[in-house]
């Protein structure tokens, strides 16, 4: 039960962060990532301002205890093909996992289209055996 | 075209960077929101509630963000459906293959130093930048 109301109001904060700062506008993305265009370099403070945070909240937990420090620095060709891969998608689009799934609340046609492609995409993975998380 | 919004980004940034330290210090979760919502597909594996919470909450964020007076409208959507459909295939499969999107390795990941998120965010930015130009200057009319 408490973990169900921690993780509403996180949802709740993070939703809000997104719409504040304009991520859930993919014309926003789109024109931080195009560095030859007229450039709007809005979501590296939004990047940077949250790696601060979290920084500390990493400080405070201390000891990373369900994952070892290996896992995390061992690049292989999934995370490489992957980044890649979704890369692409967020690039043709603007919109990443996040501000997709946000943008619902606009009950527009579109944000609904990219979602549903999105979880499509994910059960399309889960068909092949995976390596779990 | 979109201007500079520094306040609005670093106000927005650091709510997230909020959201991400509440799910990770009071319930020890990473707030990876391509893992949270892939979890959904695997329901046999219980404890689905508070993923649902979550997404809920990102949807309600916003619709309070819309009732306190946020421009709602200002959102611009080009992609067609063809692109939106294609697009969104690619950042679903992507996001598991790698493993996480711009919430999971760009926030939380490369926040503990992780050399596998940094990696996986230098990628996924300079991929979806490469993306961008091309479709913009290479191919379309520019924007």
């Amino acid at each position: 039960m408490k973990s169900n109301v921690i993780a509403l109001l996180s949802g709740t904060l993070f939703g809000l962060g997104l719409a504040i700062s304009h991520m859930i506008n993919p014309a926003k993305v789109l024109a931080f990532l195009d560095v030859a265009g007229h450039w709007d370099p809005s979501l590296a403070l939004v990047m940077g301002s949250a790696l601060a945070v979290m920084a500390l909240a990493w400080h405070w937990k201390r000891r990373d205890s369900d994952i070892r420090r290996d896992d995390l620095n061992r690049i292989d060709a999934p995370l490489v093909i992957g980044a890649a891969l979704f890369g692409t998608g967020w690039g043709l689009v603007g919109y990443c996992p996040g501000p997709a799934i946000s943008a619902l609340a606009i009950l527009s046609l579109k944000p609904l289209i990219f979602v549903a492609a999105m979880i499509a995409g994910m059960a399309i993975f889960q068909v092949f055996p995976s390596r779990g998380e | 075209m979109t201007e500079f919004t520094p306040w609005s980004a670093l106000a927005g940034g650091t709510l997230i960077g909020l959201a991400s330290a509440v799910l990770l210090l009071a319930s020890g979760r990473t707030a990876g929101i391509s893992g949270i919502t892939a979890g959904l597909l695997r329901p046999w594996h219980g404890e689905g509630i508070w993923r649902w919470m979550f997404i809920a909450g990102l949807i309600l964020g916003t619709v309070l963000y819309g009732l306190f007076g946020g421009n709602l409208a200002a959102i611009q959507i080009d992609a067609n459906t063809a692109t939106l459909t294609g697009g969104g295939l690619l950042v679903g499969i992507g996001t598991r293959l790698g493993g996480g999107c711009t919430s999971g390795h760009g926030v939380c990941g490369i926040s503990r130093l992780s050399v596998r998120s940094i990696t996986a965010t230098l990628i996924f930015m300079t991929t979806a930048a490469a993306v961008v130009f091309v479709t913009r200057h290479v191919l379309g009319g520019g924007a």
